[in-house]
């Protein structure tokens, strides 16, 4: 070790200098001092107006109104047998579509990104495509293909199992476009150096391309979960209308009809809730996740 | 560890990249690639390194054929020009990677991150993750980790090339001396021809997919074999049929036997060296000179001097006039448009004879 003595003291001047203590505040960007320029005062003012306007306010509106009839008329109205039913079944297809589009919108746009074959900008347009279509089409598509009348003689009407086919059609751009972008940035100098360094193509994705992607895919995941939550016009025709497929936005839209618009925003509270927890918990899963590298 | 590659092609669509390039780098040197980019200097460490798989030829490692071995198990260390730090990762466990896939013991990673991190000066900043890092040490950090594995041979593609000059030649010598103690046997890839010069026991200048040349810095600087090694390793200028160093050329006051007749044109001190462009004929090559030996002749613009080569001088004699044109070209793969390099090395001055150079 001698012999590097000498370069390793002009080396650690340098270090001293450059490596003062930087402070490690992670990605958020410290603003220091709590007075605003008037600038940055109306740009504040005008995106918190908006966003009341458009989002704080009619939600709290909702809040209110669920728990207007007191706690115990807000506890009746989510605890009959149907609204947990519909609640039960909203909550697990949408988790159950979250899981899948977490593995396979990863999996479309690594292909997307890495294998270059033809007909690849086709599939390009083709992931744009429940996004683009009015999910009333999308459920009329569903029923014409996998109703009663269904061509592959597949009849999937009335059952969970569509629910779930249905929401799946129309949150697949999520990940995929979430995970895209990262995975296109992506230097793949990184993954040579993993596997010079002994990795398998598996270990280097899940050490070196996963955690990268991670944040990517959790919030691709937590948009999609959100979507299914709150699914209506697609999963409304291919549900046949029967009970055991009736997901909690149906049944807030049966409750209204019968002018129980408590009923209704009780439901819609829950959804809200629910959807809450869940991103609010993939993004600390992420963190998590991102930390233990 | 030696490494041998044979005949070895690498075709990029319509573009050769390696047109059948035959290399042996003996065992614990410290060779360096050097040609102008796109020369393929870097897809040959890439093929030796398991990253690209040639399209013909072999490569062998340690006398063991290692073609259509991929990356992971060649037990190569691999440092890229970018760093490719794992950024979610610390100093620490970025350095401790390979050692962590190898499932060794919690222990022994401890031990020899640590030991890594003392000889690449890091043991302070184990706990950083490399965006707090300057390119230097993420540099260093880099050449830790590809040595955590105990590589058979090390490469590296253009180590330097994305730090600013100062740092760079820092680095550079201090990989001379790292090399001088660990003794892996080292490739590396560089397009800055003094950094070849001065780091490596063995020079190969590659270009257009070929072996130019390949032999010691002295010897290749002394005997270039053709008019692009000469070029790309220093400035050069043409007097008479010769093609000579500006710092190779007498300057003298009278005539004797074999001078040239030339004016001087135009005088440029550039710090202790004065720069003189001379007209001869339809020749004008420039010389270099110290700022004594200017000052001892008394040269001006317009001063009747005789030129000729130093009796030791290293020269070429040109064939027809393709030559000249020839050496233009070596000057311009040489130039200072390198992507990621710049221009910015001290190294710049020597080549093509533009801006200010030092005299070897």
């Amino acid at each position: 070790m001698t012999a590097a003595d000498g370069a390793g003291a002009s080396l650690r001047t340098r270090d001293a200098l450059e490596g003062h203590p930087t402070p490690v505040t992670g990605r958020r960007r410290v603003v220091t001092g709590s007075r605003l320029g008037a600038t940055s005062g109306i740009g504040l003012g005008t995106a918190v107006l908006w966003l009341s306007l458009l989002v704080l306010i009619p939600l709290a509106a909702v809040v209110a109104k669920a728990t207007g009839g007191g706690w115990s008329g807000f506890w009746n109205a989510i605890t009959t047998p149907a609204a947990l039913d519909a609640l039960r079944l909203t909550v697990l297809s949408s988790l159950a579509v979250s899981a899948i589009n977490a593995v396979m919108g990863t999996l479309i746009a690594w292909v997307l990104v890495r294998d270059s074959f033809p007909g690849r900008r086709l599939l390009e347009v083709v992931i744009d495509i429940p996004f683009a279509l009015p999910t009333i089409v999308a459920g009329l598509v569903l029923l014409i293909l996998y109703g009663p009348t269904s061509p592959i003689g597949v009849d999937l009407l009335g059952t969970q199992r569509a629910i779930v086919f249905a929401l799946l059609f129309v949150t697949l751009p999520f990940v995929v476009r979430t995970v895209q972008p990262v995975l296109i940035g992506l230097d793949t100098e990184a993954e040579e150096a993993a596997a010079s360094l002994g990795a398998a193509p598996l270990t280097t994705f899940r050490r070196i391309v996963l955690p990268v992607l991670l944040p990517a895919i959790a919030s691709g995941t937590a948009l999609a979960f959100a979507r299914a939550m709150g699914e209506y016009g697609s999963v409304l025709l291919i549900s046949g209308g029967v009970n055991r497929a009736r997901v909690s936005s149906m049944y807030a839209f049966q409750q209204i009809q019968n002018y129980d618009y408590t009923g209704a925003a009780a439901t819609a509270t829950i959804l809200l809730l629910v959807s809450l927890v869940v991103i609010v918990g993939l993004d600390l899963l992420q963190r998590w996740a991102a930390r233990r590298g | 560890m030696s490494i041998k590659a044979v005949g070895v092609v690498k075709r990029f669509g319509q573009f050769v990249a390696l047109d059948g390039v035959d290399l042996a780098v003996e065992s614990g040197r410290l060779t360096a690639l050097l040609g102008p980019s796109g020369g393929g200097k870097s897809t040959l460490l890439r093929i030796i390194g398991g990253l690209e798989e040639p399209d013909a030829g072999t490569v062998h490692i340690d006398g063991v054929e290692a073609t259509g071995v991929p990356a992971q198990r060649r037990n190569v260390g691999f440092v890229f020009q970018h760093y490719a730090a794992f950024k979610h990762l610390s100093v620490y466990r970025n350095v401790a990677f390979g050692l962590e896939i190898r499932k060794r013991p919690k222990q022994e990673i401890r031990r020899r991150v640590g030991e890594l991190l003392e000889l690449v000066h890091l043991e302070q900043f184990a706990d950083r993750l490399p965006s707090q890092l300057s390119g230097g040490q993420r540099q260093r950090m880099a050449l830790a980790r590809a040595l955590a594995v105990e590589p058979k041979v090390l490469l590296l593609d253009e180590p330097f090339g994305a730090l600013d000059a100062k740092v760079r030649k820092e680095l550079r010598d201090w990989l001379r001396r790292l090399h001088d103690e660990v003794h892996v046997t080292t490739v590396f890839v560089t397009h800055d021809q003094e950094e070849a010069l001065e780091v490596s026991d063995e020079l190969v200048v590659i270009n257009h997919g070929r072996i130019e040349q390949v032999g010691s810095p002295e010897d290749l600087y002394d005997h270039p074999a053709n008019e692009f090694v000469m070029g790309f390793l220093g400035p050069v200028t043409r007097l008479g049929d010769q093609l000579v160093r500006p710092h190779d050329i007498e300057v003298l006051a009278n005539h004797v036997d074999g001078a040239i007749a030339a004016q001087v044109t135009r005088l440029q001190r550039v710090g202790f060296e004065v720069r003189a462009e001379m007209s001869a004929g339809s020749d004008e090559p420039w010389v270099q000179l110290t700022r004594g030996q200017a000052d001892a002749l008394g040269l001006d613009p317009g001063s009747s001097v005789w030129l000729r080569a130093a009796p030791h001088a290293a020269s070429l004699t040109l064939q027809g006039c393709e030559g000249a044109d020839l050496g233009e070209d070596g000057l311009r793969g040489a130039g200072p448009t390198e992507p990621g390099g710049a221009g910015a090395g001290p190294g710049e001055g020597r080549r093509g004879g533009v801006g200010a150079g030092t005299a070897p």
